[in-house]
């Protein structure tokens, strides 16, 4: 397990590739950064580019509650598809500026979560991930009947960003580039959020709960609270997620809020390494250039896809980045 | 609203209910006695309906097809079990979960890449075609035979369990599996019943459905939606609240169709998420 | 095992599968530079859904369009350039559309987009189309994509839309005092139908008794079944798409509907047809864009089959799969008529053009950029009148191009 140590002292005698995971560890949000840097120019196209990077954000939210909290939640489409849908409507039925639709998406995503949150971690085990999967379910159902607001299974359109004004720069938003690395500064500003998050005592606490639920009971956590609050912070982040994508596309799809997309977000997580930092993220690159590459060369690309995921799931829990970092970097 | 429609409505739902109880009840078992959440429960039931079809056409009875395909796909079910599951016995709870869910995928495009992504025709056997006047309306023969059929599996697999050794096992098994071991018995060949049990239940609910629906590899997603929020209601691993869990959702989607019909599949993830915050382990579950 | 003999097994596979990895990597990423295509050439992108319950369709679209393609080139391209059809998997879901449009026009820069076959997914190309000033035909039935508020001047409408559709149907199947009861999928293309037969229906005089909405992607229709026949319809309108066209109908005779009452539905489907018996959709009648028995009337019918079977060893055209054919080569038309992809020239050349390339004449409304073409109305034939395997439908009446049928441009928001 990935445990952040960032105060622990290094044995006298350390070996460099345990200084090396430590350094790796401390300055992660950093190297992060730079390989989102770098990372358009190695794929094959700039929008698939920044769907990772919309994934990614999605994927590392959703992972503070899974990876981190222990947590199997099937419904995290519903927060993802929430901040995309508010980001759209403001923007497009309010006339809101970007910037400030981005804030209220991420506001309603994470108002959203907590009531979600509220609701299904009063449940147990499998229990937990039945009732996020049935509530997401719900929110999905309110949003195809209300159509008038989201365009129903249509998807919501009508809210294209063009330029935009950032610091007073006019930035043509058009152009994928220019795209890419605004949506990376909020990308960036996620992946920083959450090393905080999990650097603080609250870090701590969470995973002391996925360890055992019970002990950490004792030692005085406040089990529900935390729980909750893990599920919130998870769900803002997916919410993020979102808007960054709504922006992208300027169009919100109703999949967006399915269990088909939850489920997609926890393959993501889980191939990548849901008990590491960047795990995550390096789930969504491969899941998504996968997708991309596959279904160039067959329509049957789902059950390569499937299958790779069966096969991750009996021999690689830790994921690819997790494998690589528990064998490569000891 | 006169009372000839209302009760053509129950009627409705009750059969409606016949199909759902039977690919619950395979759900219910596997999570009951495994602790097993079978996230490919939806896409067995679609390879069953094929599996029925394809056993019709070779032998050009129907009857061939509803005796052999669960079987087969039963076994094959149990396969799964000992190459797959077995591997996950230990760890996290959600592993078979997740494994199950990517083992979907993998059998509905299999499926695609084998018989095509067209919907094909299950005919409904002669026998059994045509409607039946109720009295308070006309229903086809074949939807009373599903619940018929159904009601018949009920009893037996009630029989199965309550009256014979190996009935006794599988219970006393899903409420402690350490215990049985203790006792010398070979929980992984239980194991390997029951799952293949729960496989099989929701391949016959594939071939029974075939002829009502037609047959394509998506028909298994939205069961498998509808099945989950049956077992939560009912209860994770409880026979009985799958039966009448199931009976319930299908009185209740056909009640709303009078009203409301746009509503129904709302009403029903409603229901199950009001059933998980109040009673998490159903009408009829234990809490795990 | 010992710590040691596991961490140095395993060690060593890793390494391995490392190396692997990092070559598929890059012999993964290489690839779209390998097959980067020469400059030249005139690129059409081509979305469809070829995963997903529509892969029969979709993968009929791409033959016609890719036989489109084709004649053109063998004529000698568009001012000799040749022409290259970009064809993308869109998975019938709005946001992997979007994904490879945006892909289309900025990785392989295609000068236009034909495509797709859902109401959405053409609705999430055309944001991302429009907003860029990329040419682009949609080839799906929708009403939305015809308001002013979807409008663009760079997206043309090639395929039917639900109020031409519908009042073609209506037209034949109801007369002045007609009861008719609606079930109807709750989503965008059966509220779409409902209004166009409404409204057809008080042209008529034919009168509603009931309207059921159902959930869309519903498998069982039983629940309804006993309302709709408590109404006595005489025509039983179901206004739903693929498998829940085939599973309504279905059901509808099985609860002995059919022997009561005329089932109509807005678009009889090729391929939903053949997922149940003849005996199921015997005497079920509904609209089409195109069915290739019309080639006993129509020259450039038969020409366009000939053609298609000749491409596709025998096989026929089906209504869905005409559509790429059609609109590919209305395009196709209009480039060559402005000498090459500049978007203005083609812009106006599309709104000038006329066109006659599988059913007839048609051509595109200035206000909505809608193709104005003729609708056919079908009937599914019973087994025994069938003459081959693809003897499903008898074409009861093909009603001539006119603007008559269209919402007229005030109706749809545009300013007159």
């Amino acid at each position: 397990m990935n445990v952040p140590s960032v105060a622990a002292p290094l044995a006298a005698d350390a070996r460099k590739p345990a200084r090396l995971k430590a350094m790796m560890t401390t300055y992660r949000v950093p190297l992060s950064i730079l390989a989102l840097c770098i990372l358009p120019w190695l794929l094959p196209s700039k929008a698939l580019a920044v769907n990772v990077l919309i994934y990614g954000v999605v994927c590392v939210g959703y992972n503070l509650l899974f990876g981190y909290t222990g947590l199997l939640s099937f419904g995290h489409a519903a927060f993802f598809g929430a901040g995309a849908y508010i980001t759209g409507i403001a923007i497009g039925q309010f006339g809101v500026s970007w910037y400030l639709a981005v804030l209220m998406g991420v506001t309603g995503g994470a108002v959203l979560a907590f009531i979600i949150g509220g609701m299904s971690t009063r449940t147990r085990g499998i229990y937990f991930s039945m009732v996020t999967l049935a509530l997401a379910q719900l929110v999905y159902y309110v949003a195809l009947q209300a159509s008038t607001w989201t365009g129903g299974e249509n998807g919501l359109r009508g809210f294209t960003v063009n330029r935009i004004n950032l610091f007073g720069f006019d930035i043509n938003f058009l152009d994928p580039v220019n795209k890419y690395y605004v949506l990376m500064v909020f990308a960036a500003a996620a992946l920083w959020l959450v090393s905080r998050i999990l650097n603080s005592p609250f870090g701590a606490a969470i995973e002391a709960i996925r360890e055992n639920e019970r002990r950490a009971r004792t030692c005085g956590y406040d089990v529900e609270r935390t729980k909750l609050l893990a599920f919130t912070l998870s769900g803002t982040i997916c919410a993020l997620g979102g808007t960054m994508s709504a922006l992208h596309l300027a169009f919100v799809p109703l999949e967006s809020l399915h269990y088909l997309t939850s489920g997609m977000i926890v393959m993501m997580t889980l191939l990548g390494g849901a008990s590491s930092f960047f795990g995550p993220f390096i789930g969504a690159l491969v899941f998504l250039l996968m997708e991309d590459v596959f279904s160039l060369w067959t329509s049957h690309w789902q059950i390569i896809v499937g299958s790779i995921f069966v096969l991750f799931v009996l021999f690689l829990p830790k994921g690819i980045w997790g494998t690589f970092l528990s064998r490569v970097v000891r | 609203m006169d009372t000839e429609l209302i009760l053509m409505q129950l009627f409705s739902g009750v059969a409606l209910g016949a199909i759902l109880v039977i690919t619950a009840l395979g759900l219910s078992i596997i999570f009951g006695m495994m602790g097993v959440v079978n996230f490919a429960h939806g896409a067995l039931f679609m390879v069953g309906a094929y599996a029925g079809l394809w056993v019709a056409s070779l032998t050009g009875s129907f009857w061939w097809g509803l005796l052999v395909a669960p079987i087969m796909i039963g076994v094959f079910g149990m396969l799964i079990e000992f190459v797959l599951i077995r591997r996950l016995y230990g760890r996290s709870i959600d592993d078979p979960l997740l494994l199950t869910f990517g083992l979907s995928y993998v059998l509905v495009e299999g499926v695609r890449i084998v018989f095509g992504s067209d919907g094909i025709p299950f005919p409904t056997p002669s026998l059994l075609t045509g409607v039946v006047d109720l009295g308070v309306g006309f229903f086809p023969i074949y939807r009373i035979f599903v619940v018929a059929l159904v009601f018949a599996i009920v009893v037996l697999l009630w029989l199965g369990l309550e009256k014979t050794k190996f009935g006794l096992i599988v219970r006393a098994g899903s409420r402690d599996p350490m215990m049985m071991r203790v006792l010398g018995v070979d929980i992984s060949k239980v194991w390997l019943a029951v799952f293949g049990l729960g496989v099989g239940l929701a391949a016959l609910g594939g071939v029974l459905a075939g002829p009502m629906r037609s047959v394509n590899p998506e028909m298994g997603a939205l069961v498998l939606a509808e099945a989950f929020v049956v077992t939560v209601i009912g209860g994770l691993g409880s026979l009985v609240g799958a039966i009448i869990a199931g009976l319930l959702v299908g009185v209740v989607i056909s009640m709303t169709a009078l009203f409301a019909p746009e509503m129904a599949t709302i009403v029903m993830f409603a229901l199950m998420a009001i059933v998980l915050l109040i009673r998490p382990q159903g009408l009829f579950g234990k809490l795990a | 095992m010992t710590k040691d003999n596991r961490n140095s097994n395993r060690f060593n596979i890793s390494r391995r599968h490392m190396l692997a990895a990092l070559g598929t990597g890059v012999g993964v990423m290489a690839m779209p530079w390998i097959a980067r295509a020469a400059d030249d050439n005139i690129r059409i992108g081509f979305p469809t859904p070829l995963t997903g319950p529509f892969a029969a369709e979709a993968k009929d679209q791409v033959k016609s369009a890719e036989l489109a393609v084709k004649q053109v080139n063998d004529k000698g391209g568009i001012n000799g350039r040749k022409v290259e059809l970009l064809v993308r998997d869109d998975k019938l879901n709005g946001g992997e559309a979007a994904t490879r449009t945006l892909e289309l026009i900025e990785k392989d820069k295609v000068h236009a987009i034909v495509g797709s076959l859902s109401s959405a997914v053409q609705l999430a190309v055309n944001e991302v189309t429009r907003a860029r000033g990329v040419l682009y035909v949609s080839i799906s039935q929708s009403d939305t994509i015809n308001e002013v508020k979807d409008f663009s001047k760079y997206t043309f409408h090639e395929a039917l839309n639900p109020t031409m559709t519908t009042a073609a149907v209506a037209r034949y199947a109801f007369k002045k005092g007609t009861k008719v009861a609606h079930l109807v999928a709750d989503y965008a293309y059966g509220h779409e139908m409902l209004r166009g037969f409404k409204r057809a229906q008080a042209a008529i005089g034919a009168e509603t008794v009931g309207e059921i909405m159902h959930p869309f992607g519903a498998a069982d229709y039983s629940t309804f079944m006993p309302r709709l026949r408590s109404m006595r319809p005489d025509i039983l309108c179901i206004s739903n798409f693929g498998r829940d066209q085939a599973n309504s109908i279905k059901q509808a005779v099985d609860f002995g509907l059919k022997q009561s009452s005329k089932i109509v539905v807005p678009v009889l489907l090729h391929n939903q047809r053949l997922a149940v018996t003849p005996e199921v959709f015997e005497g079920v009648v509904g609209g089409s864009n195109y069915y290739w028995g019309l080639e006993g009337t129509l020259p450039s019918a038969k020409a366009f089959n000939d053609a298609y079977r000749a491409a596709n060893g025998g096989a026929i055209p089906t209504d869905y799969g005409a559509y790429g054919y059609t609109g590919v080569m209305s395009l196709l038309q209009a480039m060559q008529a402005a000498g090459g992809t500049d978007t203005d020239k083609v812009i106006a050349a599309l709104e000038a053009l006329k066109y006659d390339v599988a059913k007839g004449p048609q051509y595109y409304r200035k206000c909505d950029h809608q193709s104005v073409q003729s609708v056919l109305v079908l009937e599914s034939k019973k087994k025994a009148d069938m003459k081959g395997d693809s003897d499903l439908f008898s074409i009861v009446a093909n009603e001539a191009p006119s603007e008559q049928v269209l919402r007229t441009c005030a109706e749809l928001g545009f300013p007159t």
